[in-house]
């Protein structure tokens, strides 16, 4: 029969020569092989110790922004909600009261904002969308949990601490860019 | 006669600790090493580098809950990973592990017993050993328990053969069953330049001793009794807790038991070339030759592990067919040569 693609192999029930028959060469062929293996350099990485260098605009975990006096710059335009592929963003909107400008870079700011870790596909679209560059995505892993509710992140893992802030300046001039 | 008595008593105290100590560590080894050859990094988490994970295993092995299967015959049941224990850990009594030491003026021989008969004492336990799986498999009342068994003492049987006449053509050789006989007779050089051990006067005997003892210790490619991939567990499917932990350490002692057989028969025991005109005081002779012997008996360990993790298992027919058709026959030819050559030296 005429062969398609030639990968095919020709079966052949030879009968096995002496020195085949008695194994011990092909035994040593396989431990050799396999001893050369014992010394190759594993590529394992001994994760949560060691992690893998990632590149600069990974999109791990989300992060809201605040300015450099430390007042958030998300408005609760709702922006990233609507361009949410997997619609994982919710917000409840609410006005700044008097006294509130160190809290909050606007009139209108978010009075509640949750991202659903286990809906979110980190596509990257909210930081695409956002017109305030308050959502980043960063290089943060979620980390696992045992409760489906504890993926539900609110403002309070969310919001970027001033003592802890997070670098974005790379993913800024990316999106400038644009 | 005192300080005899008490230096035999510290051996078999020491010895029965080295004999746990280093089957707990193969466990260790053996998961590292099948890890290596993987390409895996193995235990790593339990102290540096993972060396304490023998130590968690057995206290794991401790917690589990015991059960025993209702269905099992009880006294049975929990007899037979005490036999495996007992008969792998009773084996190491005739094994001679270095030189004679002095001890307060008191020349000591360093083996607990030197029976005459050594080498039948090892051969003997280690046949009694199958008995702890065969009583095993059976009271568990499980049927993938008796095909293990079942398995375990067909292979014993074919394989115990072979070994006894790779045996006998020492045997012959050498004009003593005793191990310590054996031992000495492999000091100086053969054909000028190898040091005069066994298995270069025996390969063919040695290779076929090598694949009998793999057979004998159920290690890969023989380990059709617990092949899990087929029978679940084998024997010991039903076992749980420590008695679990008694299964599975004793084939770890037996494994380090039969390397210390066949370094001792084949490779010379604790002899090395030019050890003994190096060094003179008997006591650093004695500590040097017991670091060549575990030397040679971690070499072998190792090697079953190298071979476990290379080979697929036997199937059950191939087996038999290995063990009666191939090495019986070849063992005998073996055998006869041996003779044969004896008898026309001393013509020559």
């Amino acid at each position: 029969m005429q062969s398609l693609t030639n990968r095919s192999k020709i079966v052949s029930n030879k009968k096995m020569t002496f020195s085949e028959s008695i194994y011990l060469v092909a035994i040593l062929k396989g431990m050799f092989i396999t001893i050369q293996h014992f010394f190759k350099k594993k590529v394992t990485l001994d994760y949560p110790k060691m992690k893998k260098p990632v590149v600069a605009n990974y999109r791990g975990q989300h992060i809201l922004k605040r300015d450099d006096q430390g007042a958030e710059r998300c408005t609760a335009c709702g922006l990233c909600a609507v361009a949410c592929p997997a619609e994982a963003i919710t917000m409840v909107a609410a006005e700044r009261k008097k006294g509130e400008e160190n809290l909050y870079r606007e009139e209108k700011y978010a009075s509640m904002y949750e991202i659903n870790m286990l809906r979110c596909i980190f596509c990257g679209l909210c930081e695409e969308a956002c017109p305030k560059e308050a959502i980043f995505l960063t290089d943060m892993i979620v980390s696992p949990d045992q409760q489906r509710d504890k993926f539900i992140y609110g403002k309070d893992i969310l919001v970027e601490k001033m003592e802890k802030r997070y670098d974005t300046s790379k993913r800024q001039k990316h999106l400038l860019e644009k | 006669m005192e300080v005899e008595l008490i230096f035999k008593i510290s051996l078999v105290i020491v010895m029965f600790a080295i004999s746990l100590g280093i089957a707990a560590y193969a466990t260790y080894g053996e998961r590292k090493f099948a890890a290596w050859f993987q390409d895996r990094m193995g235990p790593s988490n339990a102290g540096p580098w993972g060396l304490l994970q023998p130590l968690a295993d057995g206290g794991k092995m401790f917690f589990k809950e015991d059960f025993i299967p209702a269905a099992s015959e009880k006294f049975l049941f929990i007899l037979a990973p005490c036999i495996a224990m007992l008969t792998a850990l009773m084996t190491s009594a005739v094994i001679p592990w270095t030189t004679d030491v002095v001890v307060m003026g008191q020349i000591l021989s360093v083996q607990v017993a030197d029976l005459d008969i050594g080498i039948l004492y090892v051969l003997g336990f280690v046949s009694i050993g199958v008995y702890g799986i065969m009583i095993g498999g059976w009271s568990s009342n499980n049927k993938y328990s008796l095909m293990g068994a079942v398995r375990a003492s067909s292979q014993m049987i074919s394989y115990e053969l072979a070994m006894g006449l790779s045996l006998l053509a020492i045997i012959i050789m050498t004009g003593s069953l005793g191990l310590r006989e054996i031992v000495d007779g492999q000091t100086g050089s053969f054909l000028g330049f190898l040091p005069n051990w066994n298995v270069f006067k025996q390969p063919l005997g040695f290779l076929l001793f090598l694949i009998c003892a793999f057979a004998e210790t159920n290690r890969a490619p023989f380990d059709l009794p617990e092949c899990e991939t087929e029978l679940v567990g084998g024997y010991h499917t039903e076992y749980s807790s420590m008695k679990l932990g008694f299964f599975l350490f004793a084939e770890y002692i037996n494994m380090f038991i039969s390397s210390a057989v066949i370094a001792t028969v084949y490779f010379g025991g604790y002899h090395f070339p030019y050890l003994n005109r190096m060094i003179s005081d008997p006591n650093m002779l004695a500590a040097a030759g017991f670091a060549v012997f575990f030397a040679k008996i971690f070499f072998f360990i190792f090697l079953y592990m190298w071979v476990r993790w290379t080979l697929p298992r036997f199937r059950y027919d191939q087996l038999m067919h290995l063990g009666w058709k191939t090495l019986i026959p070849i063992a005998v030819l073996n055998l006869l040569l041996t003779g044969a050559v004896m008898i026309l030296k001393d013509y020559i």
